[in-house]
């Protein structure tokens, strides 16, 4: 029984040493810079030109920005090398952070129509 | 004496069976993740009620016309250059970072206190960048409960200016970055704690660099949270 624990235990140092490797940490980083690229020509180029309205370029930055968050906390912090309980124990709480928005944005597009000014 | 062992008796290995962590990584280093969970709340409250308050807004400070200069260089016509150039300084400190953890992994002092060194300078950059945004924008007359006059307003609206609204955008604007650079202020006087520990040799004589993660951590949540106020204040 113990022989199989080590068995484990070694397999699980193994795979994170593979996993953040430099060659990654640069690739990770190109991403990352290409993405905020790709928010600089939206903003600076294809809405100032009338090339995509206004209302299509933000839910656009929305999504790119949760790519970008996605590659920082699962390649940067690790998170996508860490044990499957720690990555729901984080993950999970953050649906309400998400409930949380859907609710209020809902709510404000009524609270519109109480302004008086 | 019979040696086999009944289903019931056998000592099961899974992650959730007991006798060690299922999440198997050192406590200080679970600690940090729930840190950052909890702060995570705290910035998405911050974060949540500037959309809320924007959303439900007629007009508001366009970012375009607001965030046009580079201070110091160019006044007008180089909309999100200069903060473009301070989301390129953070996460260029985080790439530095994560190379710092990863020299940390073979044990390589210099190649750490080198790594280090250099995340520590992106994070003093980024704040005197933050320094210069906010001197700016103060110059112009914004503050906590202080915003322009009417003919400057007039140049920062796309519409018919608000002054509720300016005000709004001034209260919210230097709040969550104000505590957004206060994270990275303190990001940088941890990272300096922890290079002069890596240079005296502590974690060497430990064996692990584990403490350098943790940090690390922090660092990247610096980051993570200046993606998301990049977006909502200077993009959307």
């Amino acid at each position: 029984m113990s022989s199989e624990t080590i068995h484990t235990e070694h397999h699980d140092d193994h795979a994170e040493h593979d996993t953040m490797t430099k060659k990654r940490i640069w690739n990770v980083f190109f991403i990352l810079l290409g993405i905020t690229v790709i928010e600089f020509i939206i903003a600076l180029w294809l809405v100032p030109q009338h090339h995509i309205p206004v209302t299509a370029a933000n839910p656009i930055y929305i999504v790119l920005t949760l790519f970008k968050a996605f590659f920082i906390v699962a390649y940067f912090m690790h998170l996508k090398f860490e044990r499957i309980g720690l990555v729901f124990a984080i993950i999970v709480p953050v649906l309400f952070i998400i409930g949380l928005i859907l609710v209020l944005t809902n709510e404000s597009h009524h609270w519109i129509d109480l302004r008086a000014f | 004496m019979s040696t086999t062992v009944s289903p019931i008796d056998e000592v099961k290995t899974t992650p959730w069976a007991g006798g060690r962590s299922p999440f198997a990584v050192e406590y200080g280093k679970m600690m940090m993740w729930f840190f950052l969970l909890s702060d995570a709340f705290t910035f998405s409250s911050l974060l949540i009620s500037y959309g809320a308050l924007r959303f439900s807004s007629n007009a508001w400070p366009a970012p375009d016309l607001v965030f046009q200069s580079v201070p110091g260089m160019i006044e007008h016509g180089a909309p999100l250059v200069f903060v473009g150039l301070m989301t390129f300084i953070l996460i260029m400190s985080s790439v530095t970072m994560v190379l710092a953890v990863e020299a940390g992994h073979r044990n390589a002092k210099k190649e750490v206190i080198g790594w280090m060194i250099g995340t520590i300078i992106g994070g003093l950059m980024f704040l005197g960048c933050q320094a210069l945004e906010w001197s700016h924008l103060h110059s112009e007359g914004f503050w906590w409960g202080a915003i322009p006059n009417m003919e400057t307003l007039k140049e920062l609206f796309h519409g018919a200016p608000s002054t509720t609204y300016a005000h709004q955008f001034a209260n919210l604007f230097f709040t969550i970055t104000g505590f957004h650079g206060f994270h990275v202020f303190s990001g940088v006087v941890i990272n300096i704690i922890i290079t002069i520990n890596v240079l005296k040799g502590t974690y060497e004589k430990r064996g692990s660099y584990l403490m350098v993660e943790k940090v690390g951590l922090y660092w990247h949540f610096v980051d993570l949270v200046w993606v998301f106020v990049f977006t909502f204040f200077y993009l959307v």
